[in-house]
């Protein structure tokens, strides 16, 4: 009997594993109908919203591969998410600099050229950049400047005199947005103060996390891509973003301009990777080679209005766009602009701490972490003492030490009698 | 003897997917990123103690206002007749069952400034208030979705609570103040104390609702921690301190509430 | 007095359901935006059934809340008979780990569940962080309500059931079956019912250990990160619907039932 109902439980178990097992091996390796990862910033690809085609159905009926799709709101976010999580990602579209921190953290696959036929279709002029000298590991999807978001209608100064400084106007106290990540929000501050945006210089940093802080309290939040709903409700006054998003936003809200400072601004370009590891690298630059299609990149284009690097795709833009200097940017503005570049790791790890400061808004005292864990316990003994109604004979020993002028005790006594 | 042995799939369960995991974040929490035994990870917390008195601040203020609305509802319910008692509860359950992030999403709506209560405001000409972004929102948030938390608990120990006992407490000449004061109010102490725990405990740890509501001045420890495992400042070894230092602050704090609660040891006891 | 509770309690029903009417309000919205007001529409309803993320996470959410909280009931049961027949030191010890999930902030549970997964993942290559991952976490803190809505009960239980059950004839597996758990069901189907909504709701431990798969409470983080789309306002409203209708069916109907007998 007591065999069998050994047996009997060991069977039911190991039944209900094998059957998790077998789920999960159901959804991970099934071969005829394969699934990758994308992981690619919020609205930023061509959905079908607005009459386009959804890329993404479109490419899991041409070719079968299904597509699971993610979305991400900043380069520091994905990199968390690539190293913490164990988010297994087959494509990821990140930013220059971040591209270059992967490539120096072994974090990329050297892409199969011969895969992605249409790669001959991107401009030469985005090949081979500085982030990706020998260009093994990218193939760019957009471009763009960063710059502010102004609502005409709440802003009183010319549009064309608005620098980096507006948004340190006490004026629009709560009516400013920022970067809810550290490398732009450091970018707008080291631009306003002059300096390189990809300055080595520790004290520089140090100041312009000097600067973020005082303009913390004029901040009505921080936020990425809820820019959105927040300039496109009124909600806010300024907000710096990035130039692609104009498109989005002056439909949904005709009143807001996008403007780049005349100081100068920060230039990106946003290029497709595959992570070490991917477990369909075939599939992955498919789907690459498949974006790099002139209808695909042209649609992308089209809804996003991010500046492409496509030659095909630009040519068959409407006049409007080709010539809006929003998006496709005269040579002058971009001599002006500086490209991101990754920093070394130490730096990096200081920007994170100052960053942290800057949203917490800056350094405390650990003393005063230590008195409410100390206090507590203190409490949670006088409580036990006194639920014992030894609580009275403490503080009778306690007075009468008192009385005795001890420093000492006198500490003890006020905190007794403090919590009676 | 035999039987004993049914023990093993939940006790090698637990041991892997609850024991196991807090000796790694414990251990995460004493090394740096190199692998070397440290306490700096420590001591880089201690930068942020604006933070924990923040989130200590808001969820506490979140739970004394949930224990101030929390409960006369509950004390209304039990009044009610006893069958429509279940009803009422139901209703106040259903809210729940809607995602909260949704139902906290709704809040912007209402809170924000050209939202729906400054909208009626201003059309009634009384001008404007600022809510979203600060602290009350926040407040707000917490107190909304962590309300029935303080509800129920207390609601059900009042409704156990034997009407005898009140009717003695009457026919010894006790008015109704004397008698809530008491006899019901001391009998209810254990489903206040639990009201508590349930609220304090999410309210001090959320990141969602400072998040959506708080705008950016309002971070607290949840915030903090999901910026170093998921956000814009990855470090996953200052992220394990935090959640370690976080974890003591709750037990603390649970270990003075639990020494007012009788019945808690009682339990114990019994369980025992 | 009687007009005073009933004024208070209305407003708090105002405030709970407040934001609930917002968002049936602005599931019927023909505007995309929150600001604007651009009359009533259905589309949104039937832009639902087409929306492939929105469906996708929604059947992952129930997919895994079912399976999850079946096992944390099975588990969970037989747990508490194994605590049962634990004393001393050992159950102690066993109830404080129990006790663990139910106690620590959610984000605390979900941030060392995502470390360790992470680290299995990385040494030995299985475990992906998934849908798999995602099973085991929901059950890990589901598990703590099925025990404990279930122990109680089953400490009531007459010991002598079962033995009475062996004497008269049944193996040990047969009178647990057909004496103790009949006795145990109702408890049973509560925590399951526990375990099932804890986990459909379940936001930040899904959070942290889903890896790249997609619950509906994720989804409509991502959303409400970039531009909410209105789909879910109406999944919301739907789901909503069915709850109110459900739950508000099954009250009347035991309230009728309870004047009937009373006559």
């Amino acid at each position: 009997m007591r065999v069998k109902i050994k047996r009997c439980n060991f069977l039911f178990i190991s039944i209900l594993f094998m059957c998790l097992l077998a789920y999960g091996c159901d959804i991970n390796r099934d071969n005829d109908n394969v699934t990758i990862n994308v992981c690619n910033w919020g609205e930023y690809i061509s959905n079908g919203t607005y009459g386009g085609v959804n890329v993404n159905s479109l490419f899991t009926k041409e070719t079968g591969i299904k597509v699971n799709y993610t979305t991400f709101q900043s380069n520091e976010e994905l990199f968390a998410k690539m190293s913490g999580n164990g988010a297994a990602y087959d494509v990821i579209i990140p930013s220059d600099y971040m591209i270059a921190r992967f490539i120096e953290n072994n974090m990329l696959e050297k892409l199969e050229f011969k895969n992605i036929p249409n790669y001959h279709l991107i401009d030469d002029n985005f090949k081979n950049r500085s982030y990706d000298e020998n260009n093994e590991f990218s193939v760019p999807y957009t471009w763009g400047l960063m710059g502010i978001f102004v609502n005409k209608n709440m802003v009183d100064e010319p549009v064309d005199e608005i620098d980096w400084n507006i948004l340190w106007n006490e004026k629009y106290s709560n009516k400013i947005l920022m970067f809810d990540n550290s490398r732009d929000a450091f970018g707008i501050s080291l631009m306003r103060l002059g300096y390189s945006i990809n300055t080595v210089n520790l004290s520089e940093w140090r100041k312009a996390a000097e600067e973020l802080k005082k303009q913390r309290p004029l901040i009505q939040t921080y936020v990425m891509d809820q820019i959105y709903d927040k300039m496109g409700n009124g909600e806010a006054a300024l907000a710096p973003y990035y130039s692609g998003d104009a498109g989005i936003m002056v439909k949904s809200n005709p009143n807001i301009k996008f403007v780049v400072p005349k100081s100068g601004t920060n230039m990106f370009i946003d290029a497709m990777c595959i992570p070490k590891g991917s477990d369909h690298k075939k599939e992955a630059e498919e789907y690459i080679n498949f974006m790099c299609r002139t209808d695909i990149a042209l649609a992308n284009s089209l809804y996003t209005n991010y500046s492409t690097p496509h030659k095909g795709a630009y040519e068959n833009l409407p006049e409007d766009i080709r010539s809006n200097d929003v998006f496709y940017p005269g040579d002058d503005i971009i001599k002006n602009s500086e490209v991101f570049v990754n920093l070394p790791s130490e730096i990096n790890q200081e920007i994170n701490a100052l960053w942290i400061q800057i949203k917490t808004g800056g350094e405390n005292n650990p003393w005063i972490l230590i008195a409410i864990i100390v206090s507590g316990m203190v409490l949670y003994i006088l409580v036990t003492l006194y639920k014992k109604n030894m609580f009275w004979e403490v503080v009778k020993m306690a007075s009468i030490k008192f009385k005795d002028g001890n420093v000492m005790e006198f500490t003890v006594g006020t905190t007794i009698l403090t919590t009676i | 003897m035999k039987t004993q042995r049914i023990i093993f799939p939940y006790a090698v369960w637990s041991l892997l997917f609850t024991v196991l995991p807090l000796i790694l974040m414990f251990t995460l929490a004493f090394t740096d990123s190199s692998e070397k035994l440290t306490i700096d990870n420590f001591l880089q917390v201690g930068k942020y103690s604006s933070v924990f008195v923040r989130s200590m601040w808001l969820g506490g203020f979140s739970t004394l206002v949930c224990f101030i609305i929390g409960y006369p509802v509950a004390y209304f319910i039990s009044k009610i007749h006893v069958k429509n008692q279940g009803l009422v509860l139901v209703f106040m359950m259903i809210p729940m069952w809607m995602s909260f992030l949704l139902r906290t999403y709704a809040w912007i709506t209402i809170l924000e400034n050209n939202g729906l209560i400054n909208t009626f405001l201003r059309s009634l000409g009384l001008g404007e208030i600022r809510i979203i972004n600060t602290q009350w929102a926040v407040i707000i948030g917490m107190v909304y979705n962590f309300l029935p938390y303080m509800v129920f608990p207390i609601y059900s120990v009042l409704a156990k609570i034997d009407t005898k006992i009140i009717e003695a407490a009457q026919d010894l000449g006790a008015n109704k103040q004397k008698v809530f004061s008491k006899v019901i109010f001391p009998l209810s102490i254990p489903g206040v104390i639990s009201g508590i725990i349930m609220v304090f405990v999410p309210s001090v740890s959320t990141f969602i609702i400072s998040k959506m509501l708080g705008g950016g001045s309002n971070l607290l420890i949840g915030d903090l921690i999901e910026m170093q495992f998921l956000g814009t400042t990855y470090n996953p070894n200052l992220g394990s301190a935090i959640s370690l230092v976080l974890m003591v602050i709750i037990m603390i704090c649970m270990g003075i509430m639990n020494k007012f609660d009788s019945e808690e040891e009682k339990r114990q006891a019994i369980m025992m | 007095m009687k007009i005073i509770s009933r004024i208070y309690m209305t407003l708090v029903f105002i405030f709970l359901y407040a934001p609930i009417f917002v968002l049936i309000a602005f599931s019927f919205n023909e505007s995309r935006s929150r600001a604007v007001w651009g009359g009533a529409t259905f589309k949104w309803y039937l832009r639902l059934f087409e929306n492939k993320e929105i469906l996708t996470s929604f059947s992952n959410t129930l997919i895994l809340a079912i399976a999850a909280s079946i096992f944390a009931t099975i588990l969970g049961t037989i747990s508490v008979i194994g605590i049962s027949k634990t004393n001393g030191i050992v159950k102690k010890i066993i109830m404080s780990v129990t006790n663990i999930p139910m106690i620590n902030p959610e984000i605390v549970t979900g941030v060392s569940l995502m470390i360790l997964f992470v680290m299995i993942y990385n040494v030995t290559g299985i475990l992906e962080p998934g849908l798999t991952t995602l099973f085991i976490a929901h059950t890990t803190f589901c598990l703590p309500y099925v025990i404990l809505s279930v122990m109680p009960k089953f400490r009531q239980l007459d010991p002598n059931l079962y033995e009475a059950a062996q004497d008269l004839g049944c193996g040990p597996v047969k009178a647990f079956f057909k004496a103790v758990l009949p006795e145990l069901i109702p408890a049973i189907v509560t925590g399951g019912m526990i375990a099932f909504t804890m986990s459909i709701d379940d936001f930040v431990i899904s959070y942290f250990t889903s890896g790249t798969t997609k619950t509906l409470p994720l989804t409509i983080y991502s959303m409400t990160r970039k531009r909410i789309s209105p789909e879910i306002n109406a999944l919301s409203t739907i789901l909503f619907g069915i709850i109110f209708i459900l739950l508000a069916v099954i009250n009347i109907r035991q309230i009728k039932s309870d004047n009937l007998k009373e006559n």
